[in-house]
């Protein structure tokens, strides 16, 4: 069966996904990811998509639920890469990935993935000063 | 589909922007046919020249059940599947040129044109 890789990067997961989305694709991938985050304890998500171009709502909608799903697990989710043409047109479609943190490539999208995890280690008081 | 209306939509020479509004706005139209169409469909990508125009048509055509109320269809946010309701109305905004014909039972025939 097609599947994304899921590579783990330290307490991070990065998947790139440079295939065409459907359905069946996307609920697999929804299920690696979730499995792997409970595995492997991983605190962030990095999903890759400056393969893709185009976005559509399915794939747009594939995107927040991953995010929330990961967030329910605990874990940060962050898009990096993304097309500029790909973001006019989603705006331009309506699509405005509320809910989902995007960064221009990976070492941003790492950075952004790192400050959020220690800021909420801050805010729980797991990191004592 | 999508990458023979990337292919065309180079030949004619339509900018980056636009490509990937046509196409996006041809693969919403697409899933349309597989969620609600009954899975079976035509799509006819055409060149079309109108004086020293160019652009690129592409029809999406049904048999699936049609849409009951098609104002209602074209809103935003509006969904029968459980998608997103981006489908038609979000279809329209990237394209030029929208058109669309249904028929209770008998199936539903999009038209969307991106002019150069």
């Amino acid at each position: 069966m097609e599947r994304i890789p899921i590579l783990k990067l330290g307490e991070f997961l990065l998947v790139t996904i440079q295939v065409d989305m459907h359905d069946r694709l996307a609920m697999t991938l929804q299920n690696d990811v979730t499995d792997m985050i409970v595995k492997t304890g991983a605190r962030g998500v990095m999903i890759d998509i400056s393969m893709l171009d185009v976005v559509d709502s399915f794939i747009g909608r594939m995107l927040g639920s991953m995010a929330s799903m990961a967030r329910i697990l605990d874990a940060e989710t962050v898009v990096v890469g993304m097309q500029p043409a790909v973001a006019i047109t989603l705006v331009e479609l309506g699509l405005s990935l509320t809910g989902v943190r995007t960064a221009l490539n990976v070492d941003k999208g790492m950075d952004l993935l790192k400050a959020s995890i220690a800021r909420k280690e801050f805010d729980s008081g797991t990191v004592s000063w | 589909m999508r990458q023979s209306v990337r292919a065309k939509a180079i030949d004619i020479g339509l900018t980056l922007v636009d490509q990937t509004k046509l196409v996006t706005a041809a693969s919403e139209l697409a899933r349309n046919i597989l969620d609600h169409g009954g899975g079976e469909g035509f799509v006819h990508i055409e060149t079309l020249t109108k004086g020293e125009r160019t652009g690129l048509q592409v029809v999406f055509e049904d048999k699936g059940p049609g849409i009951a109320d098609l104002e209602l269809a074209m809103k935003d946010g509006y969904t029968s599947g459980g998608g997103l309701g981006l489908g038609l109305g979000g279809a329209k905004r990237l394209v030029n040129e929208f058109q669309v014909a249904t028929r209770p039972g008998e199936g539903t025939r999009v038209v969307i044109i991106r002019w150069k």
